[in-house]
């Protein structure tokens, strides 16, 4: 059971002088998950986030993912997850193609295989038409479903979703839950914050931060139940407000 | 972008190297003539004839003349007092006022010694003309001067100044893109989804430093190529030289610049810290003033300027034709200055927070 753990985490914690951001939180996420880490704004979610990404150093606590040590072998578990942040983060001023280009290159995959995944990658997003346009010319959904999946053009074991369908028209973020689905189908884990609830059902389980704690943890059938609620809005909002 | 970092400083090299001149010309002229003989009004039209004054002004009185200089209206005021011509012939000696506007020292002095030579060559001709036929013997020996300008024999200043502007324009394009560089991809968000990427920080500084580089090297071309065909500045020495310290020097400006972009979280922040570097860098780098009339401590300081070795070698270069083992205590330092800088910027660069 234990070699399924992708992500460990034990009483990781992270100071800002006095300001506790992220207070002693413990977790595991499990191989092919699709691990939803909910929170109000300021609840701490993208901080904890950093740790675990290996760009931010935790005060205390111990993490371990991909099966390496947060404090010890950041640069390796880097090589094994993959990130998309918040912020619309690839190259506005390169090309689709040369966006792809680039981040294949920096994760080290080779000139044919680059070649190949790009090809494959621009078929299946429908992007044929515009792989030859500077990405900052493009609507957001799009940007978002490319940055997607350059955070997966390595193969990652875990991919690192800060939410990422924010401010995206329903339609799109259907088919970015799709693509998720897929990548999750494929043996990828997948660690996505979210404000939307209706996202929150889709996943394996959820965790709701709040004041950087850990409040609830399990399944979002078993949270309803638990907090005998209707909906993962509601389960939020009694937590959320305390 | 592109075309701006190129057009930019052409234009300035075409301006700056026209206006910025050491020459001191169209001195304005006044003079107060209490004599009004045939004698003061030669000594003027000296002064006339010459082509470092241009304007003249006659005032009555020494009143009005005062109150042109406090209006800027006059640089240079000669005086000549009432009886000067009979006084001349008869003391065989007289003194005539002369006042300068010294606000600026240096022009100042410049603007005494063209006052003084026309006094003298006026004095020769007046020795001449009053000269008795029992002063036949008594002749005064006369040492002239033959000055030989070495290196650039019209004292040119744009042979002088237009390979230390074009250092300048080298050092300051290269310094502000490089300083700008990494903490404008920490405004747009870039290099966080860098820094979760298994990127080592070395390959991470050589990517921002080589497209910089090949920029730095492009303008040193293209400044060359203005120097030779608009302003005929010599090229004696080797060019492969001159592009081969260049390289290195580059190098210690690009390190210089991501070393500040590390530091800074904005792009402003970045930019003053980039100027006031720069604004040192220049006025230490012996291109307007000497390095040898500065105070010691100052001269120490100038020491760790990598634009003084940058005017010290294309000069060199340049004007003298200097050889590689001439050149290679600048190389040296540079050098070093490459390595240290560069080191700085790898290390500065964090991945972790």
């Amino acid at each position: 059971m234990s070699n399924n753990k992708v992500i460990e985490v034990e009483g990781l914690t992270k100071m800002f002088g006095d300001f506790i951001a992220v207070n002693a939180i413990t977790f595991n996420v499990e191989k092919g998950e699709i691990f939803g880490f909910l929170g109000a704004n300021g609840a701490g979610k993208t901080t904890a986030m950093k740790m675990l990404i290996g760009i931010s150093n935790p005060t205390s606590g111990a993490a371990n993912v991909a099966g390496f040590d947060v404090f010890t072998n950041a640069e390796d578990i880097k090589k094994n997850i993959g990130y998309m942040s918040q912020k619309f983060a690839l190259y506005d001023d390169l090309t689709v193609k040369e966006n792809i280009t680039f981040f294949g290159g920096i994760y080290g995959l080779s000139r044919k295989k680059i070649k190949e995944k790009s090809t494959i990658l621009i078929e299946e997003l429908g992007l044929q038409n515009v792989s030859n346009q500077l990405v900052g010319s493009l609507p957001l959904g799009w940007k978002q479903k490319i940055a997607f999946s350059v955070a997966l053009l390595h193969n990652p074991k875990i991919v690192f979703l800060d939410e990422p369908t924010g401010g995206v028209d329903p339609i799109t973020r259907r088919q970015f839950w799709e693509m998720i689905y897929k990548a999750a189908n494929q043996g990828t884990t997948i660690f996505v914050t979210t404000h939307y609830m209706d996202e929150a059902e889709y996943c394996d389980r959820v965790s709701i931060m709040v004041n950087g704690k850990i409040e609830a943890l399990n399944t979002p059938k078993k949270l309803k139940e638990q907090f005998k609620a209707k909906s993962m809005n509601d389960v939020f909002l009694k937590l959320a407000r305390g | 972008m592109l075309p701006i970092i190129f057009v930019m400083p052409i234009i300035q090299l075409l301006i700056l190297a026209n206006a910025a001149t050491f020459d001191v010309k169209n001195i304005k002229f006044g003079y107060v003539d209490y004599d009004h003989t045939t004698t003061s009004r030669a000594l003027i039209e000296k002064f006339n004839a010459s082509t470092y004054f241009n304007v003249l002004t006659n005032y009555p009185t020494e009143k009005f003349a005062n109150n042109a200089i406090l209006k800027g209206e006059v640089d240079v005021l000669i005086t000549i007092p009432s009886y000067f011509e009979r006084d001349l012939q008869v003391e065989k000696n007289n003194n005539i006022g002369v006042t300068i506007n010294a606000i600026d020292g240096a022009a100042a002095g410049l603007e005494n010694v063209y006052v003084t030579q026309i006094i003298q060559s006026f004095n020769k001709k007046l020795k001449i003309e009053l000269m008795q036929p029992s002063d036949m013997q008594v002749q005064s020996i006369n040492i002239t001067t033959i000055p030989s300008f070495w290196y650039n024999k019209t004292l040119n200043y744009k042979t002088f100044m237009v390979p230390g502007i074009l250092v300048l324009l080298v050092t300051m394009i290269t310094l502000f893109l490089s300083g700008m560089n990494i903490v404008r991809e920490k405004e747009i968000g870039t290099l966080e989804q860098i820094n979760v990427t298994p990127i080592k920080k070395s390959q991470f500084i050589i990517g921002k430093l080589f497209p910089f580089w090949v920029i730095g090297l492009g303008l040193l071309t293209v400044g060359l190529i203005i120097a030779k065909l608009v302003f005929n500045v010599p090229m004696i020495g080797s060019l492969g030289l001159m592009y081969f310290y260049t390289s290195i020097y580059i190098l210690v400006v690009l390190g210089i610049g991501l070393f500040i972009s590390n530091f800074t979280d904005t792009q402003q922040q970045a930019m003053f810290i980039a100027w006031f570097f720069m604004v040192i860098f220049i006025l230490m780098s012996g291109l307007f003033t000497p390095i040898e009339s500065m105070p010691i401590w100052a001269q120490y300081i100038t020491d760790f300027n990598p634009i003084k070795y940058f005017v010290e070698v294309m000069r060199m270069v340049m004007l003298k034709g200097s050889g590689f083992v001439d050149i290679i205590p600048q190389l040296l330092k540079t050098l070093l200055y490459a390595f240290i800088m560069n080191g700085l910027a790898v290390w500065s660069y964090k991945k972790t927070t």
